[in-house]
């Protein structure tokens, strides 16, 4: 590892409601390029610190910085929307359920926010949508709408949706729990190439053998607090914590059950 | 029934008619723009705006629009208002059917699944262009229907005005009975003409529903 600024860097991340403590005190560096997988069962909080990088679940305590930018800024409203404003358009994030625009086709679905945040020309935002969707295989359905696309279809428009605005980082909120199972692998290929061209990935995911063959770093995150972290092969293979390694048995039992 | 005497008041019947459906016409036009500000109101960031846009609906629909009629209409002078009773009648109907449509919009709006904020919000849009390009299309979709439902009740609504002498249909039918003591065949006139009106206007919500509905 080397020691060069966090390219990402929540320090002491907190998040409560009420006095239900979602994510406690938790500390993640990730370096530009770097692909980190969260996992854990449901509940322990991944979905939220994933969520509080682009402060669509704001923090209660604690940073998120990106770059030499702090994220979740107090700012006065104005301003703020502002700022998050530009700094989402530097974070792609991908949803478990896709939440593609129903009413536009997958062409609008991409240019839609490159147009309208970036000023592009038809001409360029359609070029770019183009370019896009010809990486995520989906260049074939450009004038469908959603709901005449399978869900793995749907993901990869989403993925290319996201990555149509440039971002910086991409973040993945269990992107593949909601497919068939047979409709996993082509996004994952989609994430898989991603990861070959250096793009900074934090993936929020139930598929174990999907993030150890594709992440640089797993963290096992449980009840709010990170128990373990290291590269795949040490926490899928030789866990060094209990809850770790029964997390890991009982889920690997339902994948087979 | 009399049926000479009806083919002779009928002329009188249509052009009553025509009056009740100028009264709904405006009464909904009204009724949607003060929808759209309450609706505006109750998705306001500003709490003042959520109470004004909850007590606006509240009122509105938790008294009997007869009472709001005749407040506006023989309460208003009194508080220096003066409205002739067409004018009263738009202007009252038009505030309580914008009450049930601000609850309209506001449920389509809501309706709206919130991953699709979300995914607008995520690609760096503001709260005004997610709601302007992802969120109001859809709700738009959503609302027609029971908009229709509103338009609808609006219509047959506008009986009330009778009560404040607006001659429309309602008024039309009492007046004849009144002279010929024949209240079978007045209020029958009366009811086939509202009935072809509520159909023509339903066969209008129909054809903008299918018009909006996603592929």
């Amino acid at each position: 590892m080397t020691n060069q600024k966090p390219f990402i860097d929540i320090r002491h991340a907190q998040k409560s409601f009420g006095s239900l403590n979602v994510l406690r005190d938790i500390s993640l560096q990730v370096q530009r390029g770097q692909i980190v997988a969260i996992i854990g069962p449901s509940g322990s909080g991944k979905s939220t610190l994933l969520r509080a990088i682009n402060d669509l679940d704001p923090l209660t305590g604690g940073e998120v910085w990106l770059e030499d930018k702090q994220i979740n800024k107090s700012l006065p409203h104005r301003q703020y929307e502002q700022h998050i404003n530009e700094v989402r358009q530097e974070i792609g994030m991908v949803f478990q359920h896709f939440n593609l625009f129903p009413h536009l086709k997958v062409r609008e679905n991409v240019t839609m926010a490159p147009k309208m945040l970036k000023g592009l020309s038809d001409a360029e935002a359609n070029a770019l949508a183009e370019e896009q969707l010809t990486k995520v295989g989906m260049i074939e359905r450009i004038d469908y709408y959603p709901s005449q696309l399978s869900g793995g279809q749907k993901q990869r428009v989403a993925i290319a949706r996201a990555l149509a605005m440039k971002p910086k980082v991409m973040l993945f909120d269990e992107a593949t729990s909601a497919l068939d199972p047979e409709l996993v692998e082509e996004v994952n290929l989609v994430m898989k190439k991603l990861a070959e061209e250096h793009m900074t990935m934090i993936i929020v995911t139930h598929e174990m053998g999907f993030a150890e063959s594709v992440c640089d770093r797993v963290l096992f995150m449980d009840q709010g607090v990170v128990v373990e972290e290291g590269p795949p092969e040490v926490i899928f293979r030789n866990p060094k914590n209990e809850r770790t390694r029964n997390f890991l048995r009982k889920h690997l039992a339902g994948q087979k059950g | 029934m009399d049926y000479e005497l009806m083919q002779r008041v009928f002329p009188y019947f249509l052009e009553a008619a025509w009056t009740t459906i100028l009264l709904s016409v405006l009464t909904a036009v009204l009724g949607l723009a003060c929808a759209i500000v309450g609706a505006s109101a109750r998705f306001s960031r500003f709490a003042v705006f959520r109470i004004l846009g909850a007590a606006y609906v509240s009122v509105f629909r938790g008294t009997p629009a007869l009472i709001q009629l005749f407040i506006l209409y023989f309460g208003g002078p009194q508080i220096g208002i003066q409205l002739d009773a067409f004018e009263a009648g738009v202007i009252g109907l038009g505030l309580n059917a914008g009450a049930y449509m601000t609850e309209t919009i506001r449920g389509a709006i809501i309706a709206v699944d919130k991953g699709q904020k979300e995914a607008a919000r995520t690609l760096g849009m503001s709260r005004w262009q997610a709601m302007r390009n992802v969120i109001l299309p859809q709700a738009m979709r959503l609302m027609i229907r029971p908009l229709g439902v509103n338009i609808n009740a609006l219509i047959k609504g506008t009986a009330l005005v009778a009560a404040i002498s607006v001659v429309e249909l309602t008024y039309t039918a009492q007046r004849y009975i009144g002279s010929t003591y024949k209240p079978f065949e007045m209020f029958l006139i009366a009811g086939v003409l509202y009935m072809i009106i509520i159909y023509v206007v339903g066969l209008g919500i129909a054809w903008a529903d299918r018009k909006a509905r996603i592929i």
